[in-house]
């Protein structure tokens, strides 16, 4: 299979007063890759997101999609969102919400039926007209995560998203997105602390220590090199 | 009663007033601007005030204030750990100026009470129709803007990601507020203003979960306070923002009592 780029980072470096975060970082992440991205808290791993997003401005360096930024759509699952009880929208709407193309405020039967598939798909569909504060953990997750997919995304980032889930609704919502990945070449970029899961699931891994940053194939990331490079 | 022509336009006017004030309260209650709400209104007063001093309308008065103020606190509480000491500083000090400029007008407190707390019998035909042409732009931006507006308002983190422009969204919505607010202020009064704004759109959030069918709802609920506040000071000759204040009160303690019997369930 001939290996296509979709994200490139060239030399990029943020550099907060005084404090740099991460210095001279090069990764290429073809099409269809799952990569995890790891490191302790406060390395730069949300900086580094949010530069990919184009929120933050790098210092140095660049962020480039291939073939061109118009081609690659970005679907993004936080690990948390403002949404309390009292939350009025169904899971429906709220995954409805992604839809911006402009056209009419009501959705076309076309974005409907998108919405209905993604649900299908993300196990929705039984809840799909319930107020998302009324549910769980797990079932918001998973509606945060049909929200991203809903536009069809080339690139989905999880941003610690599975972190206060269970285990069984962890295993079950990257079971998910793993099956995307292999079916659609859907590539995944994958911030988390777990590293058994980020061993089971992804075929490449970034790490981010306060010295450097390593990359290479998932069977070379150990919990103990983790573990050495929080020490440092 | 409608033989009067100041009721069939406090009719109009109100109709006019509950459309808007359904469909802008929506989205005031998902951005949690209720206190901001409550602010632009303090600064129409301090505009309708400055607009009798200067021998303006004060609906003029009130729109040259409540826009220009909007985008100012909008810069001002882009972050939003200091919007409310933000919004009270600027509250406190519109509060101020609108006493300074009806002292300086020479007016009495009876006029100062009408902008504060409306009058149903001042509203020419004249008035409505420009509350009319008002309220069609806020809803033809509305429309053009909707789905962008509700991806930012319901869910602000997710507009973000996908790049929606939502500090220019943020302060197109402060600028319609403010429109919205010198509209409804003909009818409850500056001081009451945030009664509409806010309470239909919060009682309807608890019966219904689509934005569409909240709008519906919250336009439904400010129908019958406003028509009912109309026909009720009518009748009794008592204010009319009392009698929209209470029903809405009404409405939104009753909306309140039934999610706690929900959730008791």
């Amino acid at each position: 299979m001939t290996e296509t780029p979709i994200l490139k980072l060239e030399h990029l470096g943020v550099t907060f007063p005084n404090h740099p975060v991460f210095t001279d970082l090069n990764l290429t992440i073809n099409q269809g890759e799952f990569w995890s991205i790891v490191g302790k808290n406060g390395v730069g791993k949300t900086t580094l997101m949010r530069t990919i997003l184009h929120q933050l401005r790098p210092t140095h360096g660049r962020v480039s999609y291939w073939p061109n930024a118009g081609n690659v759509r970005i679907g993004y699952v936080p690990q948390f969102r403002n949404i309390d009880a009292d939350y009025p929208l169904t899971i429906r709407d709220f995954v409805g919400l992604n839809l911006t193309g402009w056209k009419w405020p009501w959705l076309s039967r076309k974005e409907k039926s998108a919405v209905q598939q993604i649900l299908g798909e993300t196990g929705l569909e039984k809840i799909a007209n319930r107020p998302i504060g009324q549910a769980s953990g797990g079932e918001r997750q998973k509606a945060y995560l049909a929200q991203a997919l809903v536009e069809a995304p080339n690139l989905l980032i999880l941003d610690e998203s599975t972190a206060s889930l269970d285990p069984v609704t962890k295993t079950e919502l990257l079971d998910l997105v793993q099956e995307l990945n292999t079916k659609l070449q859907l590539t995944v970029l994958f911030v988390t602390h777990d590293i058994p899961m980020a061993r089971k699931y992804s075929s490449q891994y970034l790490m981010l220590t306060p010295e450097g940053t390593e990359q290479g194939q998932i069977a070379g990331l150990t919990q103990q090199k983790v573990w050495e490079g929080e020490n440092v | 009663m409608f033989s009067y022509e100041f009721m069939r336009n406090a009719f109009a006017a109100g109709t006019i007033i509950a459309i808007i004030c359904g469909i802008m309260g929506v989205f005031v209650i998902a951005r949690n601007m209720s206190f901001l709400t409550h602010t632009l209104s303090e600064i129409g007063f301090s505009g309708a005030a400055f607009g009798v001093f200067a021998g303006w309308a004060p609906l003029n008065g009130m729109l040259l204030f409540t826009v220009v103020s909007s985008v100012i606190v909008g810069q001002l509480s882009a972050r939003s750990e200091r919007r409310e000491a933000a919004t009270s500083a600027i509250s406190a000090l519109f509060i101020g100026l609108g006493i300074l400029f009806l002292s300086l007008a020479n007016k009495n407190a009876s006029y100062a009470t009408s902008i504060l707390f409306g009058s149903v019998i001042g509203i020419s035909a004249g008035d409505v129709q420009q509350m009319l042409w008002l309220s069609l732009l806020v809803l033809l931006v509305i429309f053009v803007i909707y789905r962008f507006l509700k991806f930012d308002s319901f869910d602000h983190t997710g507009a973000r990601v996908k790049g929606l422009w939502t500090n220019a969204l943020s302060i197109t919505f402060l600028v319609l507020l403010a429109l919205s607010v010198s509209v409804a202020a003909q009818i409850v009064g500056s001081l009451l203003i945030f009664i509409l704004l806010t309470l239909p759109a919060a009682t309807a959030k608890y019966f219904a979960h689509t934005v569409g069918g909240m709008m519906v709802l919250a336009i439904a609920l400010a129908l019958v306070g406003v028509w009912a506040g109309l026909t009720l000071s009518y009748v009794t000759n008592y204010p009319v923002s009392f009698f929209i204040a209470a029903i809405e009160a009404i409405f939104y303690f009753i909306a309140l009592g039934w999610q706690k019997l929900q959730t008791a369930e």
